[in-house]
């Protein structure tokens, strides 16, 4: 049992495109990215390099009101924030209206943009308004980001005390993860999705979503629990392709 | 029922987990683990659920014509002055 330090993932799908007009091919690897470093699992794979003296050069020039260092800023961040989106609402046309709505929010913000967290995390931050926002509209119950962290106790996993039960098979398909993260309350999936689908550290979700490193752990736990559940009571979708 | 393994209970145990697996302190080697079978299986699941989610998620890329639409709707905001830059 080792899992909770694996080896970094492929870096080139990682890492955000090099600074190239957004429409171009993605290159192996870039070098602009400013996300927090993480401070816990230092094996975990690493989502981004430190900044480099070009990364707060195309920023200032972004905040400024450079376009194209702003389309510098689109490329570099595109996927993440589009996989994000992508991944809170299940369907590509949403995400790609979320995924605009959130670039267009950094560029009417950006210049309120003070370095006080890594810039990568504060545009998380603002993406992930745009997707709560979103879900309100749809009727979900989602107010707030603290809503979002704070499941009502009936939605919580139960523990596993007792006679054992049935466990997981040691593969679990595509489309049975899709579907159980897809019945994930919006504040499990929402951290679900970016400590293990998206890499992030909890020191940086916390720094994202305004809540403390032990409420990220501890929401995270509760995630994976409900989808264990999930994927237990539909033991029958694992096994589809 | 509530069992008690490595002079910890299932219980104590899992209500310690989420800091011992989010710090990366948590293997098989753990007092309790050595022969609770449940809290066993259980973090096998957990780990065969967080290894699928990094293996079958990849980033995905958003259509090129993203751009398209976001630097159409920039130039609608900044009163269709034209951007300067690269265009598509």
């Amino acid at each position: 049992m080792h899992i909770w330090r694996v080896p970094a993932r492929n870096l080139k799908e990682d890492m955000p495109d090099s600074i190239l007009p957004p429409n171009q091919s993605p290159a192996a690897g870039g070098e602009l990215h400013n996300t927090a470093y993480a401070e816990e699992a230092p094996a975990r794979r690493p989502l981004s390099n430190p900044p480099s003296p070009g990364d707060s050069d195309i920023l200032a020039r972004a905040q400024a009101g450079d376009h194209q260092a702003f389309a510098q800023l689109y490329s570099l961040h595109k996927r993440r924030i589009y996989s994000l989106c992508l991944r809170m609402v299940g369907n590509v046309a949403e995400a790609e209206d979320l995924t605009q709505e959130a670039f267009l929010q950094l560029h009417r913000k950006i210049a309120t943009f003070r370095g006080d967290s890594a810039f990568s995390t504060w545009l998380h931050r603002l993406a992930i308004n745009v997707v709560l926002m979103q879900l309100r509209k749809k009727g979900l119950s989602l107010i707030s980001l603290d809503e979002a962290m704070e499941p009502t106790p009936e939605e919580g996993p139960g523990r596993s005390f007792g006679a054992p039960d049935l466990t997981l098979s040691g593969a679990i398909d595509r489309l049975a993860l899709q579907r159980a993260v897809g019945s994930l309350p919006a504040g499990y999936r929402l951290i679900f999705i970016l400590h293990d689908i998206e890499g992030f550290e909890h020191n940086e979700i916390a720094a994202m979503l305004d809540c403390s490193i032990g409420n990220s752990k501890s929401q995270l736990h509760k995630a994976r629990l409900k989808l264990r559940d999930a994927l237990r009571t539909n033991p029958q979708q694992e096994a589809r392709p | 029922m509530n069992h008690e393994h490595g002079g910890m209970s299932c219980e104590d145990f899992q209500s310690q987990l989420p800091e011992l697996i989010g710090s990366g302190k948590i293997d098989s080697n753990h007092p309790h683990l050595k022969d609770c079978e449940l809290c066993k299986a259980l973090l096998a699941d957990l780990e065969t659920i967080a290894e699928a989610a990094r293996q079958l998620f990849p980033v995905e890329d958003p259509p090129p014509k993203l751009w398209e639409k976001i630097e159409t709707a920039l130039k609608n905001e900044e009163g269709a002055e034209p951007v300067p830059g690269n265009s598509v």
